[in-house]
This record gives C-alpha cells, structure tokens and sequence, in this order.
C-alpha cells in the first residue's frame, strides 16, 4: 500500500480544529496555550455553538486568543474579563459565555472580579491557565509562582517570608457557593489532554443549564518564562507543580 | 491478524520544531530535520521511519495543530 492509498479524506483520524483558522499562533514553540485553544475549538464545535459563542480574551500572552478561533469574541480591560462576561451573559442568556485568562490575569490584578463573578454565580466558564509564572512580560514572580521557584524578579526562589505564599485559586473557588463545577487539569500528555476536553465540555455544558459558575484550571508550562525547553518544562511541571497544583475535580454540583 | 497503517500530513510552515510529537510518538515515526528549516527559521518534525499506525498521539499533544493524521486497515 502506498502512502497515497492512506492519506485519503475517508481515512482521517484527526486534524486541526475546523474553528481554529490558518493564521500561525503567536506563542513560544510548545507552548500549552496551542493546545487549549485547540481543545476550546474542538468543545464548541461538537456542542455546535460557533454562532452563539463568545468568549472574552484577557490581557496577557493569551490576549490575541481572538484571532485564532472563528467565534464572537470581547477584549477586556487587564483582569476584567469575568466583569465583561458576566455583562454579555446576562444580555445574551443563550449564548456560551467563556473567559480565557492566565494566572497574571486572573489571580493577581482580576483576583476580585474572578471570585465576585464566580460566587454570583454567573452561567459562565472560566478557563484559568496557570503557568505559575508572568510569560508575557519576561518571567517576573507571579502570585501563583511555587515556593523555591526561581524567576526574574525572585533570583534566588520564592521566599514565603518576602514574597507571601502561592494563591491556589481554585481551592478558592471550590468553596464558594456560586459555583458548579471547579477541575484543574493539564494539557502535558495525550490522556491528560483528553481528560481536560472533558472537564472543559462539562464545564460549558453546565454553564449553559443555568447551574452556576465554572473555573477549569489548567496546570501549563511556559518554557521561555522557566528557560526550559518545552519537553524539559513538561517534564518540570509533573515534577514539581503537580505537588501543590493537583490535578482533579474540585467540586461538582452533579456529584453533591 | 490486519495490519494498521498510518501517514501523516505536516503543515511544515506551521510547525516551529518544539519537539513535544516526537516524545509522544509510541512508534518513534518522527524526528525533527537536522539541515534545514522553514520561512520562520525552525527546525520542523518531519516523518523519519515507515512505522506510523495512525494512534494520533502526536497531533493531539501539537499545539499548533500542524497534523493530519490518516489511518487505514492493510488487508
């Protein structure tokens, strides 16, 4: 059999995300991001919602996620996306209402508006990509960074009696009460990131029931920001964010 | 017993050579090209052996989504 007879449309298995357009993404080689926009994609396009999606890009790396994938999408002000969701949800009831944020977003200047909106229980899905780090601005000491993780701004590790303690935010977001369904995940091997399509599916899926809010955490790397290559970050990341970052279900409203 | 076969289809300009399909591939099909590179200047993954079986593992883990994956039963 020849490789022509193969690489026939009746015998794909897989391919790039109908939703996700052909314009190259502007994140480092490896980079998480990649593969959650494509999951994002993949999610609203079984749900069959491209015309009734929008979803909020944030101020941060994942701030151009607007011109990857073909739905409506809002820019929000530096943290405000949970702000601005919670507007279109509430003027657009039938839509799939999402924000995409980085952890410089959403647990360091939009800490207030994430829990607020997510203890009002707003029908909306939140997908949090943590990296533990600010990737945009050069690798500087985010709230999220691990205790004796060095960056930029912290040379010599994180120092609890300088810097404070790592925020967990959905340990946060687990115990309030507007909440439906809270899962941290990551996107570093194939089972993960099957696992994580499905807390994502379920999370948009709960949101568009009226159930309350959603916060899907994704444990990601970023190998500029921690000067690894990007199988080394992966591989860094099992070892060490995985301690305190643990992956699973936080809470979920079906199960209580 | 049928054999499964599998091919891929790469979009070379869009790969930027991260690396992360080759430690996914259980087959080791891929490997990234030593002597040349593409418009952007990275070294893109490129099928090395004829052993793909079409699991898919390396289009999932992409996160450029540079691969189509075909698969097909060798009777």
């Amino acid at each position: 059999m020849t490789r022509e007879d193969i690489i026939q449309p009746e015998n794909l298995v897989y391919q790039k995300p109908r939703l996700l357009n052909d314009m190259t993404m502007h994140y480092c080689p490896g980079c998480s991001h990649g593969v959650v926009h494509k999951l994002i994609a993949e999610v609203i396009d079984e749900m069959g919602m491209q015309d009734h999606s929008i979803g909020i890009s944030p101020v941060g790396c994942g701030v151009f996620a607007y011109r990857y994938i073909d739905i409506d999408w809002q820019e929000a002000a530096h943290g405000r996306a949970p702000a601005l969701a919670t507007a279109c949800k509430r003027l657009w009831p039938d839509r799939l209402v999402f924000t995409y944020q980085g952890d410089g977003d959403l647990a360091a200047i939009g800490t207030a508006e994430t829990i607020h909106a997510l203890n009002r229980g707003e029908n909306i899905t939140i997908i949090y990509i943590n990296n533990a780090i600010y990737g945009m601005t050069g690798g500087q000491m985010a709230p999220t960074t691990l205790e004796g993780m060095k960056t930029v701004t912290c040379p010599y590790g994180r120092d609890p009696k300088i810097h404070g303690y790592p925020l967990n935010m959905s340990e946060i977001a687990a115990q309030l009460k507007g909440t439906a369904y809270v899962s941290r995940q990551s996107v570093h091997s194939v089972p993960a990131i099957r696992k994580a399509k499905k807390a994502i599916r379920k999370a948009f899926e709960l949101s568009m029931q009226g159930k309350g809010s959603n916060l899907i955490e994704i444990v990601a790397t970023c190998s500029s920001g921690w000067k690894l290559p990007p199988v080394k970050a992966n591989k860094w990341m099992e070892e060490n964010m995985f301690d305190f970052y643990k992956v699973g279900d936080l809470k979920d409203i079906d199960k209580e | 017993m049928s054999k499964i076969k599998g091919a891929l289809v790469i979009d070379t300009d869009r790969c930027k050579g991260c690396g992360l399909c080759i430690v996914a591939c259980p087959t080791k099909t891929l490997a990234l090209t030593t002597n040349e590179v593409n418009h952007k200047g990275y070294a893109f993954c490129q099928e090395v052996n004829d052993t793909c079986i079409g699991c898919a593992s390396c289009a999932i883990v992409c996160p450029d989504g540079c691969i189509s994956v075909y698969r097909k039963k060798v009777e």
